[in-house]
């Protein structure tokens, strides 16, 4: 091999006629070559004397980094009275957004209960309440603008309520009718909306996260001035996706936001047992983003948190993340009884925070709410959706043909004579299949 | 003896081991104090303390390279994926490192001491991501045994089996059958042999062959046929890799006819691989063609589950083909 291409130089004479005795030695001067060309381009490009891309600090004192070097402070806003603390920021919460943001909350709260009593009834399969983080999912969504995109994890509906996403599309997604937007094809609250920019719900967990990033990356190049918000569990944050997502954020300079939320609990794995540093904010700053922490039941302050984030990513193009805490009022889902692993006494001592109320507080100090009118909104909501809940149940289910579509832009052959093998078979035996032959189903 | 569910079963071999080997270790996701989602860790911690019963962070490849490395060292490394959905972040860790830790360093270091736990399969209203049947990914990695229980007694058995063995295994745990399969099971510790597949029911006519919660259908199916005058020997094949070629091929030589049949997706699933073998093994004696009664080749539905399984109706259809080709 030739000793200068070995030293990653390019050597003088460089035409492609040189001679390489055997094949594999060619190969491998090719590659020293091209790697150092790439070398005394990277010379130019980057720092020269700073290959490792540190901070060129240095110390004789032999002395480890606390691991609570870092100890980050909750921003807050209001206390639980709804009542601003002294010398808190100023809210530029105006009065529309803010009504806009209660009725959300009010709105979810009664879907959530709604929908988690039809799943007690069995006439869903299975629900997940956003129960305590109501204020941290809709304030972070108010704060963004209607072109920016979001990715969620599952327990963000309230998100979704506040870009519009109507009564009558939640409850045919639960019910998995033909009307569902998702063709009936995943389980209740995996909600999606092209038109609503709200990316579709996946359950494998922290995957929507580097999908954000590189979401985010696609709008930077737009050059529209729109961005991501990113939310993912402090359970989710464990799974290798969260680095990686953050990671490309950080190095491509994506406007995303990371809205971490932190609600205590991933199923019965409580934080303690989920991760060691402090809280999941800390690792923003690993990763070479601005990072900050917010209370989650603080409609005020995870706004302002929100839309100064939302500014930065934006103009800077560069990821934020955001550590929201609440807690999990709810069980984990319909499936969970959280009575397994925490005590009532602590659920009730975190009921007391409440991020509804505590908003409604602030609006009723404003003089923007009206308690009396508040009462009867609740009444009127919670008709009209037991209403539209009753009429998505009976919608019809989607059509056996949505079972082939979509897997390919267009049916590919092998699909579309397993459909009709399979449309031969029910036609054979139409009782057992009632929900698409239109049959009556068997008594077994 | 006593009465057990799947569940109970699987609990008293994860008992029984942990008892026998002291320094064995159960971990995942919510496994800990809670006893995991189905339950089935239930007790451990509470019995075994927090060292060697534990919750592990949200990471399903942190849980298999941690179970790599544990189980090289020594420990039974007793590791569950809360859902097979959900294994994928844990591809690389068992595909390149688990299957290949003995071959590639000529046996100087192994992690036979290692067996995963998954629920898998449908059934259960689930939809895309709590339903799937992943064995075929993992079949085509040498280094793995796959192993399937039908029922309560062959879950503990074979879960006993597993845990001694010095290869790794993934269990697939049928999760719809959790509580639905209730029978005796024996308190004592039992083995089942992870290479040879069980001949459930002997029949003449055709051979019926599943694995995991798919033998209860076939059996259904068979025992259509054989009121229409049709007998079936219905084979489980409770260890899909390696697979036990000699119990299925004898049954083919004497039935001349086979129905694989499974949850998973008919394109590139095991049915194929075994379809592949028989034909070559039996090629002279085969009546008709080997049939594959599969999932349709599209991800898990949701609101047409019923119409996309393999049911037992649709296994009984390719029992009338197969005899009247
Ligand atoms: C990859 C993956 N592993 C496991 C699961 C099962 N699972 C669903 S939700 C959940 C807990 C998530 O907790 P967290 O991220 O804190 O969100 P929270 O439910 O608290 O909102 C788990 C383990 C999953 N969906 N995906
Ligand atoms: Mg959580």
């Amino acid at each position: 091999m030739n000793p200068t291409l070995r030293k990653g130089k390019v050597p003088p004479n460089n035409n492609n006629q040189a001679v390489y005795p055997d094949r594999e030695s060619f190969y491998w001067s090719k590659i020293t070559l091209v790697m150092g060309l790439r070398g005394s381009l990277m010379g130019k490009l980057n720092n020269i004397d700073n290959p490792n891309n540190i901070t060129k600090e240095e110390t004789l004192k032999l002395e480890f980094i606390s691991e609570n070097a870092l100890s980050i402070p909750v921003f807050k806003m209001m206390d639980a009275d709804g009542e601003l603390y002294d010398g808190a920021c100023h809210s530029s919460l105006d009065k529309d957004t803010a009504i806009k943001i209660y009725e959300t909350m009010r709105f979810i709260r009664i879907l959530d209960e709604r929908m988690l009593a039809a799943q007690r009834q069995g006439r869903i399969s299975f629900y997940m309440q956003c129960l305590g983080e109501e204020a941290a999912v809709t304030a972070s969504a108010a704060a963004l603008e209607s072109q920016d995109m979001i990715f969620a994890q599952y327990r963000e509906q309230a998100a979704l309520a506040y870009r519009g996403f109507e009564l009558e599309q939640f409850m045919h997604q639960n019910f998995s009718n033909s009307k569902d937007l998702g063709k009936g094809r995943q389980m209740p609250i995996h909600y999606g909306s092209n038109a609503l920019n709200y990316m579709t719900i996946s359950s494998p967990l922290g995957t929507q996260i580097p999908q954000a990033a590189g979401y985010a990356y696609g709008q930077k190049l737009d050059g529209n001035g729109g961005c991501t918000i990113c939310y993912f569990g402090e359970g989710a944050a464990s799974e290798g996706d969260f680095h990686a997502g953050l990671n490309m954020a950080a190095v491509h300079k994506a406007p995303v936001i990371f809205f971490a939320r932190n609600n205590g609990y991933a199923i019965s794995t409580p934080a303690s047992e989920q991760f060691k540093g402090d809280g999941i904010a800390c690792r923003g700053v690993g990763y070479g983003m601005k990072s900050i922490r917010v209370d989650g039941v603080d409609t005020l302050a995870v706004y302002e948190a929100v839309k100064l984030a939302r500014e930065y990513a934006v103009k800077n193009n560069e990821p934020i993340l955001i550590e929201s805490i609440a807690y999990r009022l709810a069980a984990h889902s319909s499936s969970d009884d959280p009575t397994g692993y925490r005590s009532k006494d602590e659920e009730e001592n975190f009921r007391l925070n409440c991020p509804v109320n505590r908003f409604r507080n602030y609006l009723i100090k404003q003089n923007w709410l009206d308690e009396q009118e508040d009462e009867s909104s609740k009444e009127t909501i919670r008709k009209e959706v037991l209403a539209a809940l009753k009429k998505a149940e009976v919608v019809e289910k989607p059509s056996l043909e949505d079972l082939i579509t979509d897997v390919y832009e267009e049916v590919p052959q092998h699909l579309r004579k397993q459909m009709d093998e399979l449309k031969a078979h029910i036609a054979k035996y139409p009782e057992h299949y009632p929900a698409s032959s239109g049959a009556k189903g068997e008594n077994h | 003896m006593a009465k057990m569910n799947m569940l109970q079963a699987i609990n008293s071999a994860l008992m029984i081991a942990l008892e026998e080997h002291p320094k064995a270790c159960v971990f995942g996701e919510d496994v800990g104090y809670f006893g995991g989602v189905f339950r089935a860790t239930s007790g451990l911690q509470e019995t075994f303390g927090k060292s060697r019963v534990f919750n592990t962070p949200l990471v399903e490849q942190g849980i298999l390279g941690f179970a790599n490395g544990l189980a090289a060292q020594g420990v039974k490394a007793i590791a569950e994926i809360q859902f097979a959905d959900y294994i994928f972040p844990a591809f690389d860790q068992i595909v390149n490192e688990t299957a290949k830790f003995r071959y590639r360093s000529g046996n100087e270091f192994n992690v036979g001491n290692l067996v995963i736990r998954t629920p898998y399969g449908g059934g259960i209203a689930g939809g895309l991501y709590h339903s799937q049947s992943p064995e075929a990914y993992f079949a085509h990695t040498p280094g793995l045994k796959l192993v399937f229980p039908r029922n309560a007694y062959q879950a503990k058995g074979l879960l006993a089996s597993s845990i001694e063995a010095n290869d790794p295994v993934i269990f697939f745990e049928p999760k719809r059958l959790y509580r639905a399969s209730v029978g005796e099971v024996p308190e004592e510790k039992y083995l089942i042999p992870l290479d040879k597949a069980e001949i459930i029911k002997g029949g003449n006519d055709v051979t019926l062959l599943a694995w995991g919660a798919q033998v209860e259908i076939i059996e259904k199916a068979a025992e259509m046929a054989e009121k229409q005058g049709i007998s079936c020997e219905v084979i489980d094949l409770r260890t899909v890799l390696p697979w036990d070629v000699e119990t299925v091929a004898n049954s083919v030589i004497k039935t001349g006819r086979l129905i694989i049949s499974q949850e998973a997706p008919l394109t590139g699933g095991f049915a194929s691989e075994i379809s592949a073998t028989i034909q070559s093994e039996c090629f002279l004696h085969l009546e008709s063609p080997i049939d594959r009664v599969c999932g349709l080749d599209t991800p898990y539905p949701l609101a047409q589950e019923k119409e996309y399984m393999a049911d037992h109706l649709k296994v009984y259809e390719a029992i009338l083909r197969s005899v009247q080709y």
